[in-house]
């Protein structure tokens, strides 16, 4: 565990890292979030997984308002694939605590390939 | 919205919500393209579009992990609550880089960090039985 202000300072670099990120790309910012969880505080990936999303609910919900200022969001499209996607993370969360850690981790590694490939041929 | 759409909006945001749960992400990745492709939204639309359900999608499975026990609430807030400096330095690298080179030098992180987890879980050690 690394000590108090460098753990502050680590943890400043990640929210910096996945609000870049995302405001960039408009995706990809979770992905940033438990990839330096695990490497760098040394996290187990379950929690950093979960970490990740409590983090999502603020940047997400800040960077909705700014856009919704802006006149680019359609709150009834998104509530609509929202429901789906509910059952999702509820099937999701609970899959998540039956498999091993191992296979999480490199469900993940997909996760971090795929994403950077969408980057790289778009 | 054809019955084609429909099916489509509900698999892939049902895939989007999966993922999220199950490797802490937004889900952006999948929200984003099905916007376009079923809900007729652009893409610089979509992805303003997507934040609502990836606010809908992570209020739920914080409340999930919070039961299993997999929240650390205070760093979490730690990085949502300075994500906005995240936000300035977009903006900022957005006028100073051409977007392709911030596409791949993300890119080039996201296989890097890939690299490093499949590193530590051994999987370039021979005969690793782990």
């Amino acid at each position: 565990m690394p000590a108090m202000s460098s753990r502050l300072g680590r943890l400043a670099v990640i929210a910096t890292a996945a609000g870049a990120f995302s405001a960039l790309f408009g995706v990809g910012g979770g992905t940033i979030i438990v990839a330096l969880l695990v490497i760098w505080l040394g996290y187990e990936h379950r929690e950093a997984m979960g970490t990740s999303l409590a983090a999502i609910v603020l940047i997400a919900a800040l960077a909705a308002v700014t856009q919704g200022l802006y006149g680019n969001v359609d709150i009834a499209k998104g509530a609509v694939i929202g429901v789906p996607a509910v059952a999702g993370v509820v099937a999701g969360t609970a899959l998540q605590q039956r498999i091993s850690q191992r296979a999480v981790a490199l469900m993940f590694m997909v996760l971090l390939l795929v994403s950077a490939t969408v980057l790289i041929v778009r | 919205m054809s019955a084609v759409d429909v099916i489509g909006t509900v698999t892939i945001g049902f895939a989007a919500g999966v993922t999220s749960g199950l490797l802490g992400v937004g889900g952006g990745i999948l929200f984003v393209p099905a916007l376009v492709i079923f809900m007729d939204e652009s893409q610089l639309g979509a992805e303003s579009t997507s934040l609502v359900a990836i606010v809908i999608v992570s209020i739920v499975g914080t409340w999930r992990q919070r039961g299993y026990g997999n929240v650390r609430l205070r760093d979490a807030l730690m990085i949502g609550g300075l994500s906005p400096l995240g936000v300035l330095a977009g903006a900022v690298l957005a006028n100073a880089v051409p977007e392709r080179a911030l596409e791949l030098s993300f890119a080039a992180v996201q296989l890097y960090f890939a690299f490093t987890l499949a590193r530590d879980q051994g999987l370039f050690r021979r005969g690793s039985t782990r």
